[in-house]
């Protein structure tokens, strides 16, 4: 159906998708975990409540939240071209999808640190924890579950957010979409493409599930 | 020098703008070996007055002294320490749900830095001590409530606490588990040594485990000493509400809606017996002399640490003359007797 030039690209196009999700994610967990561990115990009812610090990374999350992702890619671009040295292809793609995962992911963790049990964290509190102890021995491990499950949605927006950087020249399965099924109406290699998105998509969802439900102590 | 000192402990919370008293001038002592119940209505201030304890409530003012350390004197640190000698087990148990019981034992360990293999071995010797060997590779999701309450008094006991504090450890628990959690407490404080502090707002279980007892109401201490003289003689209103709500059966609640009509139409007698009566068939006697049936309202009679105790709530006869004839007769028998009014 296809000559091997197109197969080639779209083999291409699967190994710069992946390479831009999984980096990015990564990354997005780098700066998003540790937020959204700051906004869980410096919340009022956290475990060391700190009304400047949670406003501030409050506001700054929201902030970049509400911008669309397309808007800030086209707004980080001189950015990425300081960090990366160009704002094409997958490798500076990353620092826009890293910009807006992070607080994304921060969000995601903050919400799976809430529903650990207060009562487990104050009979950690009675033992003698401390509140490092409480964060890494207690408030991850219960709430590894959910983390796992917020990994796994957020594995798959940051996969649709690579898609979308395509339309500016970010490299992946999206670029093609944009370039042969938008520019050249080359529909059949768009479908392609989307099929190969969805496929992805399935595999981290199914994988991440499967996780979650093995780590899952509770039932 | 006593195991626990309270010193005039103030609590106020402060809720959008509302300043709350949880707690007025307490002032407690609990001596080493104690089995001290805390009881009062929900709301008393209790759960507080527990957390004051180990200070994971810190007190607006005054002073809680652990063996001779003032615990608001200690740094975080220091106070973190000092919170290994004082355990704590919860109404809900607190276990962590994704590791298993053995685990679980280890986990206060793992934090005060003893190293997992030692852990491990401790964590054994204590599944032993609460019955639950043969569960430590299960999860806290497959056992009972009964069960990881024994999970949760392992791990209290794993770093080796002089001191026990139990919040509505059996609220959560059916009857006979009860029991049994608490019988696996009074082993522990006579094997180990350790002091107990239980918080409750069953007067059952106050009479099962406990020597001495505070009632605490509105965030004021009304009474306390020996449970045996507060059960006989409670002096404050509070004392004699939470006796005559106390059911035969641990962990009933007795606010049945029609019961206190039914006592009304009668005039009601609360008989306590003592250690030389419980026993004899008084009432039976009484009945036969007398020749005319009493209503009994309530009974109870427990094993009150080592001494056979029990109470009764009779509805006499409408006749005024027997009634006075009846209560002479038991006071005669050497039986505490006061007459119970309106609102049971």
């Amino acid at each position: 159906m296809f000559d091997s030039t197109i197969i080639n690209m779209l083999l291409e196009g699967i190994r710069d998708t992946l390479y831009m999700t999984l980096a990015s994610t990564l990354l997005g967990y780098l700066f998003g975990l540790p937020m959204g561990i700051l906004l869980t115990v410096t919340d009022r009812d956290g475990i060391k409540p700190n009304a400047p610090v949670y406003k501030a990374l409050d506001v700054v999350i929201n902030m970049v939240r509400s911008v669309p992702f397309l808007i800030l890619l086209i707004l980080l671009i001189p950015f990425t071209r300081f960090l990366v040295g160009k704002s094409y292809g997958s490798t500076a793609t990353i620092v826009p999808l890293v910009v807006a995962a992070a607080p994304y992911i921060a969000r995601m963790v903050e919400s799976s640190l809430k529903e650990v049990d207060p009562g487990v964290i104050e009979a950690a509190r009675s033992m003698g924890a401390s509140n490092f102890d409480i964060i890494f021995k207690v408030m991850l491990v219960e709430a590894r579950t959910s983390l796992i499950i917020g990994a796994t949605i957020s594995i798959g927006t940051i996969l649709g957010y690579s898609a979308m950087a395509g339309t500016v020249g970010g490299g992946g399965l999206g670029d093609i979409a944009v370039r042969y099924g938008y520019h050249r109406w080359q529909t059949d290699i768009m479908l392609v493409t989307v099929a190969l998105l969805i496929i992805l998509f399935q595999i981290f969802q199914t994988i991440g599930m499967k996780i979650a439900s093995n780590l899952d102590k509770r039932k | 020098m006593s195991e626990i000192e309270v010193k005039h402990l103030t609590k106020t919370f402060e809720q959008k703008g509302i300043v709350v008293e949880a707690l007025k001038d307490i002032n407690l002592n609990i001596e080493a070996g104690d089995i001290y119940g805390i009881i009062g209505m929900s709301g008393a201030g209790k759960s507080t007055l527990v957390r004051c304890l180990n200070y994971l409530e810190k007190p607006t003012d005054g002073q809680v002294i652990i063996a001779g350390q003032d615990l608001g004197a200690l740094s975080e640190k220091e106070l973190r320490k000092q919170r290994s000698d004082i355990a704590m087990i919860f109404q809900h148990f607190n276990l962590l749900m994704q590791k298993n019981v053995l685990d679980n034992v280890c986990f206060p360990l793992l934090i005060q830095k003893v190293n997992k293999k030692e852990a491990k071995e401790r964590a054994r010797e204590l599944l032993q001590i609460v019955g639950l060997s043969e569960k430590e590779k299960a999860y806290p999701a497959q056992l009972s409530g009964g069960q990881k309450q024994r999970v949760a008094i392992a791990r209290a006991l794993a770093s080796n606490p002089k001191i026990l504090l139990c919040d509505e450890a059996t609220s959560a628990l059916d009857p006979q588990t009860t029991a049994s959690i608490l019988d696996l407490l009074k082993q522990i404080n006579k094997d180990l040594g350790i002091t107990i502090v239980i918080i409750t707002h069953q007067m059952a279980v106050i009479r099962e485990i406990c020597n001495r007892v505070a009632i605490i109401e509105h965030g004021v201490l009304v009474e306390n000493g020996l449970v045996e003289d507060i059960f006989n003689h409670p002096k404050s209103q509070a004392a004699r509400e939470l006796i005559l709500r106390d059911l035969p059966e641990l962990g009933e609640n007795v606010n049945t809606p029609e019961l206190p009509e039914r006592i009304q139409t009668d005039r009601k007698l609360r008989i306590v017996f003592s250690e030389n009566s419980a026993f004899e068939p008084v009432i039976a006697n009484m009945i036969l002399k007398f020749n005319t049936p009493v209503n009994i309202l309530r009974a109870d009679t427990k094993n009150v640490g080592g001494y056979a105790k029990g109470e009764m709530i009779l509805g006499l006869p409408d006749d005024r003359h027997l009634q006075v004839d009846i209560e002479t007769y038991l006071k005669e028998k050497g039986l505490e007797i006061e007459e119970v009014t309106g609102d049971v």
